[in-house]
């Protein structure tokens, strides 16, 4: 556990009172990333929060959360966050249901469930039996539609704006100046589920179309196989002389040889002498700024 | 002298001759409640909130509050892009305190990778939330006081969060929406400078001008008045309808996510923490007012024990390369191109992690499906829960009380909202 996330220790009897205190309710119990995370029964969840709240110290209901999962048989999951302020814990529990499916509310157990009960209603259409105001709540007066629903486009349907004419606000349909772009990042090697374009003929090999070709070793073995190759030069490749660059004496004499087309490379560097190149050679060479000369000449 | 029995002469000369109606107006003795609209463009409604109040002459039956009106679809935008390019959203969560809303998103992203940050990281991201909840509770407490009629005080402490901004845009280069704290550790190292500023800053001018503001207002007869015994909410109360922060510890709970669950390097930090008695909205405000001094304290803890070293992982899946490390390795620059392309990919798995944001419990349901972009980040606002408790809390009060109550709720739209 390296991460600075928020430290909650575990309550080590935590699962074994839930057995005992749910019996037939607790469908499910997992510890993942250091939390602990509860599936129960959709019609018993009334009674397990009340459950909960008196038996186990869950005093407060922080959160209630919506996610669709469109490929499951029930594709709503509903997520309660749970916070126990005596033990200093946190639970998840959570139910799923679907379109139709009701789930009975918990607002005679936690009064402020109204409101997040409402607004999973007004982001997914889940249906909460018993909720004594089921309004939306965030979208528009007179919104349809379920926005968090995976299906839902991002830009939605509606638009609105203030038309001049009109003097009044108008709500017209999305006209997109251009189109909506949604960049998959998902690499055909690591298992994309698509035929990449040009690939289509590419299923003969008895892979699963679009499954890339398989990494001939495993992430381990590539690991260790770089870990074995020569450090890295310590310094980046640069050019500090002219010995690094192939220049010197020996290059000198092979330019100055003719050239097998025939064209003598001095006649070629008199044809392209420029004026100003002319110009400067015929000047007097101002000396230089007195150097120290150096012993044995300079290469 | 007539034959309309509605009308009636009176005898003093002034009238001579005037016909006057005595005649019931409608409803006057039938129905006396009656609605009217507050907000959603009020300037106590500390944004667009639109409340539906039931009053019987000035006693407020029943409060209906309309939230949603600054409703962007901030949870369905976030499903849309990477981790990183999702950060910014949370400035504009509660623009009020931004790295308040930043810092419970990144831990999230770092508990579900399990990432190690550094030390020097942790400290900074304290160090900023402190000051982020300085600079939070100088706009609420100012605007309070306002709210209940007091304009010195808040005009001395906008001054004091002007310096906060002052301090952000050093660091980060915007004032407010900084996208300062990343997965993995902060964008850029503060200059030494900055951390000597902020120390003195802390030491001498904070402590006299807020102090100076709140001479004013703490032991002030009308503020009292309009602020003692006011929404009372009880202990039971508190839990049942989900406080948290200043609201809850205005009950007298001591619950603080920074000492009971401490996250990044508060579990090092030596401070206080302030409960109310009463559970008024004196209560609320004073409990702001001592926390103040209580994050002034642990910004100069941060400030004396800040260690050198890294402030991002050394993670180069997840935290980019330096500018100067790229110009030399290969490496670095497809590392900075594949996490400002494709971005990192988490993980599957879920996780709720919650931080004490200035205004109470701000938590991040994060479920990740390993892919680059979250399935789904579910924000818990505080003010959901508060402002869901205005009902309960204005019951049997005036309807000058609202500015009050509103006002010790702290509550920013762009957060409950969202």
């Amino acid at each position: 556990m390296a991460h600075p996330a928020p430290l909650i220790a575990p309550r080590a009897t935590l699962a074994a009172e839930l057995k005992t205190l749910l019996g037939a309710d607790l469908l499910a119990h997992v510890f993942t990333v250091d939390e602990d995370s509860i599936t129960v029964d959709r019609d018993a969840i009334a009674g397990v929060m009340v459950a909960l709240r008196d038996n186990l110290e869950y005093q407060q209901m922080m959160e209630i959360a919506g996610v669709d999962y469109p490929d499951r048989p029930e594709r709503f999951e509903v997520v309660y966050h749970l916070l126990s302020v005596t033990k200093n814990h946190r639970l998840r529990v959570r139910v799923s249901t679907d379109e139709a499916t009701p789930v009975p509310t918990i607002v005679p157990v936690w009064p402020n469930a109204g409101w997040l009960e409402r607004e999973v209603f007004d982001m997914y259409g889940v249906l909460f039996a018993g909720n004594p105001d089921l309004r939306r709540i965030l979208t528009d007066y007179g919104f349809q539609g379920h926005p968090q629903r995976k299906d839902f486009p991002l830009t939605g349907y509606t638009e609105l704006r203030y038309s001049e004419e009109d003097k009044r606000v108008v709500y017209e349909p999305v006209k997109l100046a251009q189109d909506f772009r949604n960049f998959d990042f998902m690499s055909p090697w690591e298992g994309a589920d698509y035929v990449l374009p040009g690939d289509e003929k590419a299923g003969g090999t008895g892979e699963a179309p679009g499954k890339g070709a398989p990494t001939p070793m495993t992430a381990a073995e590539v690991k260790k196989a770089d870990e074995a190759k020569a450090p890295p030069p310590p310094t980046p490749k640069t050019t500090e002389s002219t010995t690094q660059t192939g220049a010197g004496a020996k290059a000198n004499i092979k330019a100055a040889k003719t050239s097998r087309d025939g064209a003598s490379a001095k006649t070629a560097t008199k044809a392209a002498k420029t004026p100003a190149t002319a110009k400067a050679e015929k000047a007097p060479t101002k000396p230089r700024a007195p150097r120290k000369p150096k012993a044995g000449g300079d290469a | 002298m007539t034959d309309s029995p509605n009308v009636h002469h009176y005898g003093g000369d002034l009238f001579e001759g005037y016909p006057v109606d005595t005649a019931d107006t409608a409803g006057d003795q039938a129905v006396t409640n009656y609605t009217i609209n507050f907000g959603p463009q009020h300037p106590a409604a500390h944004g667009v909130l639109r409340l539906v109040l039931e009053l019987d002459g000035e006693i407020i039956e029943r409060v209906d509050p309309h939230v949603g009106l600054l409703h962007r679809g901030t949870e369905k935008l976030i499903e849309y892009k990477t981790y990183l390019q999702a950060l910014p959203y949370f400035d504009r969560l509660d623009y009020c305190s931004p790295l308040g809303m930043e810092h419970s998103y990144v831990l999230a992203i770092e508990k579900l990778l399990d990432l190690e940050v550094p030390d020097r990281a942790q400290y900074l991201r304290v160090l900023f939330a402190e000051l982020t909840r300085i600079c939070n509770h100088m706009l609420n407490i100012g605007s309070h006081v306002m709210d209940v009629g007091a304009m010195t005080p808040n005009l001395w402490v906008f001054e004091l969060r002007e310096d906060c901004l002052n301090f952000f845009e050093r660091a980060s280069g915007a004032r407010m929406h900084s996208a300062w704290f990343r997965p993995g550790g902060v964008h850029q190292d503060v200059p030494e400078r900055l951390l000597y500023d902020i120390g003195e800053w802390c030491e001498k001018r904070l402590p006299k001008l807020f102090g100076d503001a709140m001479s004013l207002v703490i032991d002030n007869r009308i503020f009292k008045q309009r602020n003692v015994d006011i929404a009372t909410v009880s202990k039971e109360d508190a839990l049942a309808w989900g406080f948290s922060g200043p609201m809850i510890r205005g009950s007298g709970i001591a619950w603080d996510l920074r000492k009971s669950q401490p996250y990044d390097a508060y579990a090092k930090m030596d401070f206080e923490i302030p409960v109310g008695t009463r559970g008024d909205c004196y209560d609320r405000f004073m409990v702001r007012v001592q926390e103040v001094y209580q994050s002034a304290r642990i910004i100069l803890q941060c400030i004396n024990e800040m260690p050198s070293g890294p402030i991002a992982s050394l993670d180069r899946k997840v935290v980019p390369p330096k500018r100067g490390e790229m110009k030399q390795s290969m490496e670095s620059l497809i590392h900075h191109f594949k996490l400002y392309t494709e971005g990192f990919h988490v993980p599957a798995g879920e996780v709720y992690v919650a931080t004490e944001s200035p205004k109470g419990e701000f938590g991040v349901y994060l479920v990740s499906d390993g892919s680059n972009k979250p399935y789904r980040c579910k924000i818990r606002p505080t003010a959901f829960s508060h402002l869901q408790a205005m009902d309960m809390m204005s019951k049997g009060h005036m309807l000058a009380d609202t500015t009050a109550i509103i006002g010790a709720i702290d509550v920013v739209f762009g957060e409950c909202d969202r």
